[in-house]
């Protein structure tokens, strides 16, 4: 009996998190169409977007292998399931004893490996160019993450998603420069890994600097739609992974009732929209950097996430 | 585990080693002597929290001096050199900021290994935590010195290198005021002679490259 009731609750909040992706991107879309002072589609519009998509038939190039047909599938089940890892609303779900931050770094990395062998499929040269571009940020980022990843775990003593949670929300971390640096660190990863402003342009499909949308330009149909998919997943994730490790107040224990279920995820929501608000805001006030800078932007995060490694260090061994 | 006051002590000096780390990353001047002038407030900040848990007053005075000569001074006469000279904008660097950035963070493993091993008898959480970052950026700011080629950013590095002296003092327990106040008149006279310097070399080679002075073989008349 609890196995099913916690089976339902993990399966409510897999669906959760699928519903409010596209919100979020259009939510973030809004604020940024508001702060130039155009009005903007509306929130809804890509639940629209994916509707449509779906519907519409496959466009395949002659020379598309099976890889590029199975790799849009392939990379929204990684994503899914990455981000039904991260405590949502809730912590002690049922998967969460598999909820890992390495897990979950190599679970994205795993659709990263299918989106750029995707892209090199066809043999397009915007294809190949976005894919080599994807891979040196992902080289970069990678790292930074598991660093970040590292002084989360020091910390906390633990690298298991909900206890790292649970440890935040007791209150007994005190001040930590380093939470700090991790903090920063997360953000710039998180910059880096949506394809958002100052690194990649999410909203452009001609220049030559594009990343991510050169990877998925051959893409048409549902299986754009699963890819659109995955990248607002993506997104979502990042901004829950955030919420719940560096603000997780409101996130209910694992044997809370319904009442306190729907106080997390009511709270869960305004921190999505308040995270996106804040992520518009920082994409419309900054300029995109020239691809060869995106190095030394994300050596930043890697040089915090390793400074606060060392940090903890000293505090630990006194 | 220690408490607060360790707490706060910790993150005003991680700050210091962080802003260290800040001003090897900057790539403009104007941002490197802002940079600098954060770090001394910073400084200052760090040195009045020891003098409140120690509670020894002299160090007030310390802070303060921190935040009158290396926060507002200095920077507004490096400001001053800078436009008066109409040095570039740009930092000249000798190795590229990835490769710096790498060495520093090898600068900060060793110092920290090393100043928690030498001081392993000592009681005081604290001080051996403070001595540790202190370490760190003084050979951040070594590390700033040889990597820099102009004359203006390797004086900040000088600068930034005394700023770990002082946290090293401060957090050591009984360096008496009038050294301090001895020191920081003696950088603003360096701070003086360097000046001078600068316009000197300026004046005979048209710029502030450090590189010309390895070519001079003295005066040809």
């Amino acid at each position: 009996m609890e196995l099913t009731g916690n089976l339902v609750l993990q399966a409510i909040e897999m669906l959760v998190v699928l519903a409010l992706a596209p919100g979020l991107t259009g939510l973030v879309r809004k604020v940024k169409a508001r702060l130039t002072r155009r009005r903007g589609a509306s929130v809804l519009q890509p639940y629209r977007d994916l509707l449509r998509l779906l519907r519409k038939e496959v466009v395949l190039a002659e020379n598309a292998s099976w890889l590029f047909r199975v790799s849009p599938y392939m990379i929204f089940a990684a994503t899914w399931v990455a981000a039904a890892l991260v405590p949502t609303f809730a912590i002690g779900l049922h998967f969460n004893w598999t909820a890992d931050l390495i897990a979950l770094v190599a679970l994205l990395g795993s659709a990263r490996f299918f989106l750029a062998l995707a892209g090199m499929d066809v043999g397009t040269s915007f294809g190949g160019i976005g894919s080599s571009r994807e891979m040196m940020i992902g080289a970069l980022a990678e790292p930074a993450m598991l660093l970040m990843a590292f002084t989360v775990a020091l910390v906390a003593g633990s690298t298991q998603l909900s206890n790292i949670v649970a440890f935040m929300a007791s209150g007994e971390v005190g001040i930590r420069v380093s939470m700090g640096m991790a903090l920063i660190a997360l953000i710039i990863v998180a910059i880096a890994e949506n394809a958002r402003i100052p690194v990649d342009n999410p909203a452009t499909h001609l220049e030559l600097t594009m990343v991510h949308e050169a990877m998925v330009l051959e893409y048409s149909g549902r299986h754009l739609a699963m890819i659109e998919m995955a990248a607002s997943l993506k997104l979502l994730l990042y901004m829950a992974l955030i919420g719940c490790v560096f603000v997780p107040w409101g996130i209910a224990p694992a044997d809370a009732g319904i009442s306190g279920l729907a106080l997390g995820a009511a709270l869960f929501v305004i921190k999505l929209a308040v995270g996106g608000t804040m992520l518009a805001v920082f994409e419309t006030s900054i300029a995109k950097m020239r691809v060869f800078r995106v190095p030394d932007f994300l050596g930043a995060a890697l040089m915090l996430g390793l400074l606060g490694t060392l940090l903890l260090f000293v505090s630990r061994s006194l | 585990m220690h408490g607060l006051e360790f707490d706060i002590a910790h993150l005003l000096a991680g700050s210091l080693v962080l802003v260290s780390f800040m001003m090897i990353y900057q790539d403009r001047i104007y941002a490197l002597l802002n940079t600098f002038a954060l770090q001394a407030v910073l400084l200052a900040l760090a040195v009045a929290w020891q003098a409140w848990i120690q509670e020894a007053h002299h160090l007030y005075a310390s802070a303060a001096l921190a935040l009158v000569f290396k926060g507002v001074i200095v920077p507004w006469a490096l400001h001053r050199i800078v436009q008066r000279l109409g040095i570039h904008r740009e930092v000249e660097t000798v190795a590229g900021v990835v490769p710096t950035m790498l060495a520093g963070m090898g600068l900060v493993a060793l110092s920290i290994l090393l100043m928690l091993q030498l001081t392993a008898a000592a009681e005081n959480p604290l001080a051996r935590e403070d001595l540790a970052f202190a370490l760190s950026v003084i050979l951040l700011g070594m590390l700033m010195m040889v990597t820099r080629r102009n004359a203006v950013t390797q004086v900040v590095g000088f600068m930034s290198l005394e700023n770990g002296l002082i946290l090293a003092a401060a957090g050591a327990q009984g360096m008496p005021l009038v050294v301090e106040i001895s020191v920081a008149f003696s950088v603003l006279i360096a701070m003086i002679v360097v000046g001078v310097f600068l316009f000197r070399i300026r004046e005979r080679f048209d710029s502030v490259d450090l590189e010309s002075l390895d070519e001079f073989r003295g005066e040809r008349r």
